[in-house]
């Protein structure tokens, strides 16, 4: 791990003025996914920012029905709090299909909305990747691919987003706030909030240097039904093959997201008006600009599946 | 024999300190002849730290490289060396300490970011004699081969009880909202992030069960 100095946050908009300040400086909350890659020397953090003394750490009822869950909320506490259990069942299910119930205590909920990608090529750090090395190239084209996403990918890069909380999120609209440097804040609806690979794979989000997610909100709950079908190689803690989360109601309409199958949590519009016509049909319209390897063309077949099963499970649920 | 296990650790510990220099002594000299080479970038001193933290109801205060794990410092500084270090990257577990009540992996924190912790290790829940009925367990129903992975298992399943005293559900719980009951799903999704090598989940998970008491 490269030396670091560190320094203990006071404020939100103090923190987001000293990471602007200093272009080596990160901040850390639960600090499970970038202490492994400092460790890997990936990440490469001159200061550390440590963000947990701040008091964000709350889940609050909004004026308009909804809650806003803290940034450091921590995947277990998001994951067992009961108004969560009962109303966003579906963001439940996503937290605790996640990790180990080590890595929930201490991952936040920020933090899980920035995790980078698990691409192995991403973190062997002699091979060339585009996300970790701009303009290096990208071994996993051509190379071996299996857990790759397979719609929203470019020339550049074909990694997924590992989150599967950040799935829940999409589906049920949540929207990001944020402090920037200048003291200011805003929203971000999280269909806004991720980018693309295109070109610049490094480029993940739409933060600005030393913005700092302060919460995240979730609309008045949807209703329905809830159900996470997450698909991997084994029985728990591992990453996604395929990820649907679905919110379901009784006259068959609902809405729909997948994971590990996109560099972000992956809806379409035109998807949601199709779920009641059943899951070929949907997935017809998640998929329709799909860019399959040989090693994850599989996954293309496996989010029907698993999206047909999803609505079953839904449908004897309701 | 304590004297003489020092001795030894000295001993190797003078070997690989020996081994450094000769590594850092061939490349200079190496490089004398070609003067033109510009000078490599050395390493900055280390960034020094102050913390404070309580471990196993003993208050400690360290100055650390801020680089230090909370694993690192626990075996490392204080001698705590009951926890260990296996892949140290959040994948075995055989790092869990129980930091405020909940256990975590403590080789994906850093030490400094523990200021006013309450840390319990395995030293902290039980020692020959008197044992954490956890321990006991584990002895009694062979939770182990090589013993490893053990006192990560130990801490983890400690503090997985209170999970699910607490009601937190698990990927597998049918209901959400319900209390969860340990059942043997529900213990092996919830020991999930504890991996041992030898395959002595059976009787991992036998251990553990007793432990529990009548709740299963």
């Amino acid at each position: 791990m490269k030396a670091f100095t560190y320094e203990r946050a006071r404020t939100p908009a103090e923190a987001a003025a000293g990471a602007a300040g200093n272009a080596g400086a990160k901040f850390i909350a639960g600090g499970t996914n970038l202490l492994d890659l400092m460790k890997l020397e990936i990440e490469t953090p001159t200061h550390l920012i440590d963000v947990n003394g701040l008091a964000l750490d709350k889940i609050e009822a909004t004026p308009d029905g909804g809650l806003r869950i803290g940034a450091l909320v921590r995947n277990t506490d998001l994951a067992a709090d009961t108004r969560i259990r009962r109303d966003y069942a579906l963001l439940s299910r996503a937290l605790l299909a996640g990790a180990s119930g080590q890595l929930r205590n201490r991952a936040t909920t920020a933090g899980n909305l920035l995790q980078r990608t698990r691409c192995p090529y991403f973190y062997d750090t002699d091979q060339p990747c585009n996300k970790r090395l701009p303009g290096s190239g990208c071994a996993a084209i051509g190379g071996y691919s299996r857990p790759h996403a397979i719609v929203g990918v470019s020339d550049a890069c074909i990694a997924a987003h590992p989150s599967d909380m950040a799935v829940a999120m999409r589906a049920l609209d949540a929207t990001i706030e944020t402090v920037r440097p200048d003291g200011s804040t805003r929203r971000i609806a999280i269909g806004e909030f991720y980018r693309l690979p295109g070109k610049t794979p490094h480029v993940e989000n739409v933060l600005v240097r030393g913005e700092l997610i302060t919460a995240v909100t979730l609309p008045p709950p949807p209703g329905g039904t809830h159900v996470y079908t997450k698909v991997r190689d084994r029985a728990s803690y591992a990453f996604a093959l395929v990820a649907v989360g679905a919110i379901v109601q009784r006259d068959g309409t609902g809405r729909v997201a997948l994971g590990g199958v996109a560099p972000q949590p992956w809806r379409v519009e035109a998807a949601d008006a199709e779920l009641a016509n059943g899951a070929a049909a949907a997935t017809r319209r998640l998929l329709a600009d799909a860019k399959t390897t040989r090693d994850n063309a599989f996954k293309a077949t496996l989010v029907q599946r698993a999206l047909d099963a999803a609505l079953a499970q839904a449908r004897s649920a309701s | 024999m304590k004297n003489a296990n020092d001795g030894i650790d000295a001993a190797r510990r003078d070997v690989l300190i020996l081994g450094r220099d000769l590594m850092i002594v061939a490349p200079a000299t190496a490089m004398a002849a070609p003067a033109a080479l510009a000078a490599p970038e050395l390493p900055k001193p280390p960034v020094r730290s102050k913390v404070s933290f309580t471990v196993n109801e003993k208050a400690h205060t360290l100055e650390l490289d801020t680089r230090t794990t909370l694993l690192d410092a626990l075996r490392e500084h204080l001698r705590l060396t009951g926890t260990k270090k296996g892949c140290d990257h959040g994948q075995c577990g055989a790092c869990t300490v129980i930091v405020d009540g909940r256990r975590i992996n403590s080789c994906l924190t850093l030490a400094v970011m523990h200021e006013g912790s309450n840390v319990t290790t395995i030293e902290g829940l039980g020692a020959p004699g008197r044992l954490h009925p956890m321990q006991a367990a584990f002895v009694r129903h062979d939770g182990y081969q090589c013993g490893y992975c053990t006192p990560g298992q130990i801490c983890s399943a400690v503090a997985m009880l209170e999970e699910v005293r607490q009601g937190i559900p698990s990927h597998v719980s049918v209901e959400l909202t319900a209390q969860p009951q340990l059942t043997a799903d529900e213990l092996r999704e919830r020991m999930s992030g504890n991996l041992c090598r030898c395959g002595a989940y059976s009787n991992i998970a036998e251990a553990i069960t007793e432990a529990a008491g009548s709740r299963v």
